[in-house]
Formats: structure tokens, C-alpha cells, sequence
């Protein structure tokens, strides 16, 4: 299990980097093997933030991420790597992912060298091969060809397969669809849900709710840095309750409803500003706790949402 | 009818030979009509656009002709569009984001662009604040420089700046795509209210995003490989597509509410060609699962129905 316990991050900013910025606050959630986790915010959410985290890219500034129990920051040394044996990330942009000098199918051989320098190379032929199968593709179309030969869709999935030769446990995909035209991101998309269906823990980071909805179990809503809304995914999107997801929920693009319609269903929680997020002068920029920052509560079973209106009236209806 | 294009090709020069992004496109838009423009990547979507408003130094004009409101635009002559462009036709470009010159204020910016036009910044001006108002951006906007707006704010700044001058026609090219949510709802919604308040006559609005076109386009045209498929109003093309491209694309959009789980969506199988050497007949033969013999020739885009045009020998009931 890969678990965050009370997960923060500042950068600093500023001239001389006088200035703390709070850029992830407070975030635990678990993922288990064989789920997907989908992190949704906005930009400037702090959702690429936490996957570096996981990913040992950015140090922790407070609180604990484990993995199977082992402190993550602590993993050093020769360990680090076996770390990365069983965590990995694939990123958005499959173009700039390549050196555009070599061959795509390096990244295998890269694998091959720091990894398992003693397997012999019609073993690892082989191997490559079923790695590339089960992510979709044919071996034959996308070896020995350079980035610029092949699309968007099939880099992306050289990745995932390239993650796939090491035992991977837990995979951070950071957008890895957002680049992708319509035709091909759904490929991914199931290609993802397969993998998960073998064990494979999946934190699925996205700015796109029906792509996350599609694929997830589990749904963490992001926004400035604090966990707003979070559970099963189909109780956080069938009973949007933080008036920050219902209006993430009413902004959606949707096929068969327009959004009149949408906003109608939805009917707005008027909440005025909230008392944490907009009015607290320090919000956002300093490293105390605001004074009564909203918690998160329990509003049903595997569904949180940390908001102070869901004391009144109006919201309880709805949850 | 506000825009006519006719026959229309525009190719890329490239060492390799001609890239055919643009290859024999007819339509037209209506008065008040917003038309959807969409399309895999590579496509030939914005360069049909651009070829509207200007072709640059790649871009090689072949034929076909564009008439607006009844003049025809020589859109193979640089210098002559000069006088169409900003008043006639205007574009929101992708990248609002670097559209605005950083070295100047807003305000002086637009100034200077008004003025090379001939109309004096002075006159102009109140009109400008009263769009400036409306579309929810301070006055004090003329003010700053453009790094001091965030994106969604800039994206809105440009929309006002393109339609100042009340063209005809505006070409809105993939201006959603970088934006969050909830500001890609509210540029949208602006350009709407831009043309319920007159200030555009017609908008061709570019995506790769169909679920935005649903909620502001009243038609969509959607276009593969250099060549357009189909053309219909929004309702029709979402709920009864025609051509098999269509079909598949809106099929293969994952929406709030359906799971993995429950309905397993699958995409398209295969790629786009090149457009360097285009196959003969129908483009999407090789990836289109109703292709028989007939598909070796070239399917024209012919109406089906009121306001409906497809390119497919399927659709329009001509089985071999």
C-alpha cells in the first residue's frame, strides 16, 4: 500500500527565497494495489506536486509518505533504486520524454543496463515483447524507429511498457493523456483499467472529471493545495457536496446535457466567500495552519469533505 | 449567407514534397451561425483557419475561392488581406497567452493597432470599456501589462481586442484547450454572448474538443485528413452522426457518468495518413469498419438531408 500522511510542500519564492509557498497542504490518502486513484484540480492545485513527491522528484516538507509500510524519504542510496524497481511515473508530454537523437526503444536498453545487466538478450527480447503486448502494441510497428516516427499514443505507451519491465507496484500517471487526440486517448485510458485489473496501483493525476471518472475508484479533489473533497469515485461525482466540486462538476463539457441544465441539477450551494479560502489574509502563503481551517468530515461511507458549510442546512440535504 | 468557401486547397512546402493539409473544402456559414470546426490533430483544422485570416511562408495556396458577405477575399495576397483583416475577419489565436505584446500596456497596445487602421484611439475608447465590462475585466486592465493577467483574463482581453472592430467573421482557434474548467466555461459562454450582442456575425470556432461544441456551436463541421466528412447542425451530428469517422469520434468520448466498469469505450483503430502522399479515394478507408469496394473512389461531400452533408458512399445510401 502506498500510503500519504499529512503531506505538505513549500517552495520558496521570492528574492533570496524570502517567501514560503504553500503549494500542497495536509494530504493523506491510500492507494492499494489493483486501484486507480484519480488527484483532480486545476492548475496551480499542487496534483503534479504530490506525484513528484511520490516519485522522491521534490523532497517532503512535512508529514510521511510509506510504501508497504517504509518511510519513502528515508529510502537512500542503493535503495533508491529498488524503490524505483517498484514505483513509476510516465509525464504528459510524450514528445519531449525522447532524446530525439536515438531510438525510441532505447529507454529499454537504458532499463536493461541499470537493471538487469545479467539477463541475457533473447530473454530480454522476449520479455520486451510481452511488455509491449500487453500494453497494446505491436512490437514489430514500434521498435527500431525513432520519437518523430511514431504518435503521441503509441510514445506514451512505450513509456507505460518501459515501466512494465521492472516490477512495478505503483505507477504516477501525471496527465499522461491531456496530449493525446480523442481517437488514441481512449486506447490508454483502457489500456491503464487492464493493468489495474492486474494489480497494478494506479495514482492518476488529470484536470479532465470525465476521464477520471471513467477510469477510478477512488477520486481526490485538489484545490490550492488542500484536499476539499475526497472518496469513491462515484459517490464524490454522484453527490458532489463541496461547492468547489459542484462547480468543478457543473463546468464540464458534457455530450447530452448542456450546461443550463447541468447548473439547474446542481442547483448552487450559495456559501458567499469561504472563510478559509478566499478571506484568511494568510491563506495560501503562510506555513501555520490557518486557525479553524475546515476538516475533513465523513458526509457518508468512503466520502469526505472538508468544508465549513457542511454544518448548515443547505448541504446536508444534499449529502 | 455570411461565408462561402469554395473548393478550397492550401498545402504545406515542405523538402519532401507537398503536405495536402487542406484539400477541396466547400461549406458555408450562415448570418449569427456558430459553426464548430473539429478534427484529429494534423487533421487540416487550423490550417483551414489560418488560411482565413493569413498564409504564411509555408503555406501555399492551390485554389478555391472565400466570399464574405458577398466580396471575395484574396486570400492568396498577404498585402491585399490587409484591408479585410481585424475589420472583415478577425482570429482569437491559441496562445492568447503570448498574442499581446509584453513590452507595452494593454491600453497603448490597442492604441497603436486602432490607429493603424485609421481610427483614433480616442473615439474607440468607450466602446472598448463598456466590452471590457462586459466579458468581467476591470477597466484598469488598459492599464497594466500583460504578465500582470492570468491566462483566463488574457484569453478574454484578446476576444475583446479581436472583435473591436465588429468583423464578420471570427476564427477562434483552439482557444479552450489551455484553460482549467471552469474558465474554459467562461470564455466559451463569452463567445456566445459576443454573438448575441453583435459584435461578431458568424464564428468559426476550432477544438479537438466536441463536448465544448455541443454547448455553444449551432452547427459542427467535422473534418479528417485534409478533407471535410460531415457537416450538420450540433444536434444532429452528436445524435445521429452519418459518416463512420463521426460515429466513432463522438463514441469514443469518455463523459461524467460513464465508468470503465460499466461501459468499456474503445477508441479507433489505426492512425491518419499522411498527407504528404494521401491515399486515393476515401481517406478514412483503411481505418473505417463499413469500407467495401466502392471506397477506392473519392467520395463526394454531398447534402443527405436540410443542412446536411457527408462524405461517404455509405451514408448517402450508394451501395455497390
Amino acid at each position: 500500500m502506498l500510503s500519504l500522511d499529512r503531506v505538505s510542500k513549500s517552495y520558496r519564492v521570492g528574492t533570496f527565497g524570502g517567501k514560503e509557498l504553500l503549494a500542497v497542504k495536509n494530504v493523506s490518502f491510500d492507494i492499494q494495489p489493483g486501484e486507480v486513484v484519480s488527484l483532480i484540480g486545476e492548475s496551480g492545485s499542487g496534483k503534479t506536486t504530490v506525484g513528484k513527491m511520490v516519485l522522491k522528484l521534490l523532497d517532503i516538507t512535512r508529514g510521511r509518505i510509506t510504501f508497504d509500510g517504509a518511510d519513502v524519504s528515508m529510502v537512500k542510496g542503493s535503495a533508491v533504486k529498488d524503490y524505483y524497481r517498484q514505483v513509476q511515473g510516465v509525464f504528459q508530454d510524450p514528445f519531449s520524454s525522447y532524446n530525439p537523437i536515438f531510438k525510441a526503444d532505447r529507454v529499454f536498453s537504458m532499463i536493461k543496463s541499470e537493471y538487469f545487466p545479467s539477463v541475457p538478450n533473447s530473454e530480454w527480447s522476449d520479455k520486451v515483447e510481452a511488455s509491449l503486448r500487453s500494453v497494446t502494441l505491436d512490437p514489430a510497428g514500434v521498435l527500431n524507429k525513432y520519437p518523430h516516427q511514431l504518435s503521441g499514443g503509441q510514445l506514451q505507451r512505450l513509456l507505460v511498457a518501459r515501466a512494465l519491465l521492472l516490477d512495478i507496484k505503483y505507477l504516477v500517471a501525471d496527465e499522461i493523456i491531456s496530449m493525446l487526440d480523442a481517437s488514441t486517448r481512449i486506447d490508454v485510458l483502457n489500456m491503464l483499467a487492464d493493468l489495474k485489473g492486474r494489480g497494478l496501483g494506479i495514482l492518476f493525476i488529470t484536470h479532465d472529471l470525465s476521464l477520471g471518472n471513467y477510469i477510478s475508484e477512488r477520486t481526490v479533489i485538489l484545490r490550492k493545495g488542500v484536499v476539499v473533497e475526497m472518496g469513491a469515485t462515484d459517490k464524490v461525482f454522484g453527490t458532489p457536496t463541496h461547492p468547489y466540486t459542484r462547480a468543478l462538476v457543473a463546468s464540464v463539457p458534457q455530450l447530452h446535457k448542456k450546461w443550463e441544465d447541468i447548473e439547474a441539477e446542481l442547483a448552487p450551494v450559495d456559501t458567499g466567500t469561504c472563510p478559509f479560502h478566499e478571506a484568511y489574509p494568510l491563506a495560501g502563503r503562510s506555513a501555520v495552519p490557518a486557525p479553524d481551517e475546515p476538516t475533513l468530515v465523513k458526509v457518508e461511507d468512503d466520502h469526505y469533505v472538508g468544508c465549513f458549510e457542511l454544518d448548515s442546512e443547505k448541504v446536508k440535504l444534499v449529502a | 449567407m455570411s461565408l462561402q468557401v469554395t473548393d478550397l486547397r492550401v498545402y504545406y512546402r515542405t523538402l519532401a514534397g507537398d503536405v495536402k493539409a487542406l484539400d477541396g473544402a466547400t461549406f458555408s456559414i450562415a448570418d449569427k451561425e456558430i459553426m464548430g470546426l473539429a478534427g484529429e490533430s494534423g487533421c487540416g483544422k487550423s490550417t483551414l483557419g489560418n488560411s482565413l485570416i493569413r498564409l504564411d511562408g509555408r503555406m501555399r495556396y492551390i485554389g478555391g475561392s472565400v466570399n464574405l458577405d458577398g466580396a471575395d477575399m484574396p486570400i492568396w495576397d498577404k498585402d491585399a488581406m490587409v484591408d479585410f483583416r481585424f475589420r472583415e475577419v478577425s482570429v482569437v489565436p491559441q496562445y492568447a497567452m503570448s498574442a499581446m505584446n509584453p513590452t507595452r500596456k494593454i491600453g497603448k497596445m490597442i492604441g497603436e493597432l486602432v490607429e493603424s487602421r485609421g481610427i483614433k484611439y480616442a473615439e474607440i475608447k468607450p466602446e472598448l470599456e463598456r466590452r471590457i465590462d462586459l466579458v468581467g475585466l476591470g477597466r484598469d486592465v488598459l492599464g497594466q501589462y500583460p504578465m500582470e493577467l492570468s491566462g483566463g483574463m488574457k484569453q478574454r482581453m484578446v476576444m475583446v481586442i479581436s472583435t473591436l472592430l465588429d468583423p464578420s467573421l471570427l476564427v477562434a482557434d483552439e482557444i479552450t484547450s489551455a484553460l482549467d474548467v471552469s474558465t474554459q466555461r467562461a470564455v466559451a459562454e463569452t463567445l456566445v454572448s459576443f454573438r448575441d450582442h453583435g459584435f461578431v456575425k458568424s464564428m468559426m470556432v476550432i477544438t479537438h474538443d466536441v463536448s465544448i461544441l455541443y454547448q455553444i456551436a449551432d452547427s459542427i463541421l467535422i473534418m479528417y485528413a485534409g478533407k471535410l466528412a460531415e457537416k450538420a447542425s450540433t444536434a444532429t451530428i452528436i445524435n445521429e452522426p452519418r459518416h463512420p469517422y463521426t460515429q466513432m469520434l463522438i463514441s469514443t468520448l469518455p463523459e461524467v457518468g460513464v465508468r470503465y466498469k460499466e461501459k468499456k469505450l474503445t477508441g479507433i483503430p489505426g492512425s491518419p495518413p499522411s498527407l504528404l502522399k494521401p491515399p486515393t479515394g476515401c481517406r478514412f478507408r483503411a481505418r473505417c469498419p463499413l469500407a467495401f469496394a466502392k471506397c477506392v473512389e473519392e467520395p463526394p461531400f454531398v447534402t443527405v438531408d436540410t443542412d446536411h452533408q457527408v462524405a461517404c458512399w455509405k451514408a448517402t445510401g450508394t451501395d455497390a
